[in-house]
């Protein structure tokens, strides 16, 4: 039995009246891939921000490690430098150097040596074919480029999961294929990660494991071809269905 | 040129005006800042949206803030003269004047940072806290940073307030060029020194206005030049 990153149980959360995931309980482990996929609203990038803290949660708990994460306690910082997060609007640092969006985190937050993050940030742009681009700022490169750098920003701090939230839907869509693939190629080097995202044919590639939400809750989970072939709910077929344009 | 220009310029009086404008716009505003800054910090971060939501800090602040706001800045001045004894030792001249305008100018300049700095996109800010960044660190590594040009802009805002009140120093004995229109100009029936004053302010402002714009503009890193 492999070891337990995230484990979430019985997470209860709502706006207002509105009840967005509803006793929802899944664990993630090590080395997973775990695509979260679902129509608009049911709830996905919610969840992924509860993981962190980002959001308030109204019943259940989520823990890193065994490591409860706790809305507005102090001990979220520290649970934080071992989750990354990469957001759909890339939320770089605009008045920083791509160099010191990186170093953010490893120089300010975790206290390593600037020469040694600096290194190690090169040769993670230089995996994302980057290199070149650490003096500019932002406002400089596409979207994909950015993208992929807040990347390379959530692999320095070495988190223990990463999550990804839409961060192809903002881009264009020449674009999305370059960020794809070294999301790709992080989930084939091990890295643990939980997907948001729109793309199936990504999901399936990706994923070790896809959950199918809706209404808060999720409705099937399971080894991605399975899933896409022969989805074993009627709302999950309903859901594949939308993606194909044949005559029915 | 009239007489009496001529004779204000020989005698220094109008460069001495220009001068104490200027020191009294720009040691106010400095103090200002020196106090605006931090409160503006404070509201904008307790602030229910804010990274450290504390509802009764923002509410007590705000409330001191309004007040200051609100009283009409020559009855201000004159209900803070004693504040200015009490500080600089002296109710008179542009040290007291430099007082009252910062007292009236500190709940200004921190309404202009707090709006700076809520301007700063969520996302970033959410960013950064997503990675284990500290409230504290997220102040001065990200909510001052990004809002800089933002803060620049509310800065030239803030000096040609400032500049428009030092006018009013002639009242409680100060100098500046808002004193020289008024004794030498108004009381003594000469327009010509009323308009040149005016025209010395408006360059003043112009200066004030490009520099900082062009500051602003420079430390911009948001579109691309």
């Amino acid at each position: 039995m492999s070891e337990n990153v995230i484990e979430v149980s019985h997470l209860h959360k709502q706006f207002g009246d509105n009840v967005i995931l509803g006793d929802l309980s899944l664990s993630v482990n090590k080395g997973e891939v775990v695509v979260l996929i679902g129509p608009s609203g049911c709830g996905k990038s919610t969840l992924l921000r509860c993981l962190n803290g980002l959001e308030p949660i109204q019943g259940g708990t989520v823990s890193l490690h065994g490591e409860p994460v706790e809305y507005g306690k102090s001990s979220l910082t520290r649970i934080r430098q071992k989750i990354g997060m990469v957001f759909q609007n890339y939320d770089l640092f605009p008045h920083m150097t791509v160099m010191d969006n990186i170093l953010l985190a490893p120089l300010k937050v975790q206290k390593r040596s600037k020469d040694e993050a600096r290194a190690e940030a090169l040769t993670l742009l230089e995996r994302v074919g980057l290199k070149e681009k650490a003096d500019t700022y932002p406002s400089e490169l596409s979207g994909g480029q950015k993208q992929r750098v807040a990347i390379v920003r959530s692999l320095i701090i070495h988190p223990d999961i990463i999550l990804l939230d839409e961060i192809t839907a903002a881009l264009d869509p020449e674009m999305v294929h370059e960020v794809l693939n070294v999301v790709l190629d992080l989930a084939k080097s091990g890295t643990t990660m939980m997907i948001v995202t729109h793309e199936m044919a990504f999901a399936e590639a990706a994923a070790d494991r896809i959950i199918f939400l809706d209404g808060g809750s999720i409705v099937e989970e399971g080894e991605p071809h399975e899933f896409f072939r022969c989805p074993k709910t009627e709302r999950a077929q309903r859901f594949l269905k939308t993606f194909t344009y044949t005559d029915s | 040129m009239s007489d009496i220009l001529v004779q204000l310029w020989n005698k220094g009086i109008l460069q001495l005006g220009i001068w104490e404008t200027v020191y009294m716009t720009f040691i106010s505003a400095a103090f200002a800042y020196l106090f605006g800054l931090p409160l503006g910090i404070i509201l904008s971060i307790t602030d229910k949206d804010g990274i450290c939501p504390v509802a009764w800090v923002n509410k007590i602040l705000g409330v001191i803030v309004n007040v200051f706001r609100s009283i009409p800045f020559v009855i201000l001045m004159v209900a803070m003269l004693p504040a200015a004894k009490f500080i600089v030792g002296t109710s008179l001249g542009n040290k007291a004047m430099i007082v009252t305008l910062v007292i009236a100018a500190v709940p200004y300049v921190a309404r202009m940072a707090e709006s700076s700095i809520k301007e700063v996109d969520r996302g970033v800010i959410e960013a950064a806290q997503a990675m284990g960044t500290p409230s504290f660190k997220i102040i001065y590594k990200v909510l001052i940073p990004e809002a800089k040009p933002s803060l620049i802009v509310g800065a030239v805002i803030s000096l040609v307030t400032i500049l428009g009140y030092s006018a009013m120093a002639a009242t409680i004995g100060g100098g500046g060029l808002g004193m020289i229109a008024i004794t030498y100009g108004y009381q003594r029936f000469n327009n010509d020194v009323i308009w040149i004053c005016v025209l010395l302010t408006v360059i003043i402002v112009q200066l004030i206005q490009e520099l900082g714009m062009f500051i602003a503009r420079k430390t911009d890193k948001r579109i691309n030049k």
